[in-house]
């Protein structure tokens, strides 16, 4: 779990992790190795107080550089919302988040449709699954041009998808989608923040924690 | 020292809702016969020394590196005046 100054998810994601069954070992954006770990979340939040661009600077810590490095091979990585904006700043996932439709900030419970239940983080979902999640962003609009999102489509790269209405203008309704590897997510949504019964809209976000489980001990 | 500026705008395809709403604003402040607008960013970089096209050139690798992000975002890059008097590049 990377914490960047300004993350605000990370303590979360570190209680979904544990909850998957998992050791959660904490990172800082300064750290020059990854400390052994099996899998990378990048949380929510707003790193570098979103100057610049969401995720422009971050993407650019030395943690990131061993991210990026670990990423392309086969490492799985994890990036939730402004997580999300790092990857797509780094790019490792294509296109870009950009300010909602709507110029407000929409923060709600979200019900998803999982489309690719081939990633390291989606294993544990059925193809086809609705869950509902936490939604809460300000620059969480998907773009891309035509050509990539027709691609991401026709490899099955779109792993969520908005439904009951686009909360945010994003393209195609895309919540989330993967490299062409699949080990690198990006997720708009929070499923960390939907892991217990006490709070939350219930605890269907636990599969994106419970999935890596059956990826790293297989 | 010259300056160079590096003006970032989103792509015109991209939809840029910062621009829409302070569109929205000017009518109601009695400002008229405004189409659109479209919002953007303007970095002022203070250059040491001479700017060569070495120089520009390497401008043009931080506004594409870290300025702009090319998925979204246009940039211009041009020289503006000087500070210390010396030249007018």
């Amino acid at each position: 779990m990377v914490t960047f100054p300004g993350s605000l998810d990370d303590v979360d994601a570190q209680r979904a992790a544990r909850l998957g069954g998992h050791e959660a070992v904490p990172l800082w954006h300064g750290d020059h190795d990854l400390r052994g770990v099996d899998a990378v979340v990048l949380p929510g939040g707003f790193s570098y107080g979103d100057y610049l661009r969401c995720g422009a600077i971050s993407r650019f810590s030395p943690v990131m550089a061993e991210v990026i490095d670990a990423a392309g091979r086969g490492l799985p990585v994890l990036g939730i919302c402004n997580g999300f904006q790092v990857l797509c700043e780094s790019h490792l996932l294509p296109g870009a988040l950009i300010r909602n439709d709507h110029r407000r900030f929409v923060c709600r419970d979200q019900r998803l449709r999982i489309e690719n239940t081939g990633t390291p983080w989606t294993r544990s979902y059925t193809q086809g699954e609705e869950i509902t999640v936490v939604l809460k962003n300000g620059e969480g609009s998907y773009v891309a041009d035509e050509a990539t999102l027709d691609r991401l489509e026709g490899e099955g790269r779109v792993v969520a998808r908005y439904l009951d209405g686009n909360p945010n203008g994003s393209l195609r309704d895309i919540a989330g989608i993967s490299n062409a590897a699949g080990n690198v997510v990006g997720l708009m949504p929070h499923p960390e923040h939907a892991v217990e019964d006490l709070c939350g809209p219930g605890t269907d976000g636990l599969g994106f924690f419970t999935s890596l489980a059956a990826t790293v001990l297989a | 020292m010259a300056r160079v500026v590096v003006d970032v705008m989103l792509k015109p395809e991209i939809l840029d809702p910062q621009g829409k709403a302070v569109h929205g604003a000017l009518p109601r402040l009695g400002f008229e016969g405004i189409a659109d607008v479209r919002q953007g960013k303007r970095f002022e970089l203070q250059v040491e020394g001479e700017v060569t096209e070495a120089r520009l050139a390497e401008v043009h690798r931080m506004a594409e590196t870290l300025l702009s992000n090319p998925v979204i975002e246009d940039f211009e890059v041009h020289v503006e005046g000087v500070a210390s008097g010396k030249h007018r590049a």
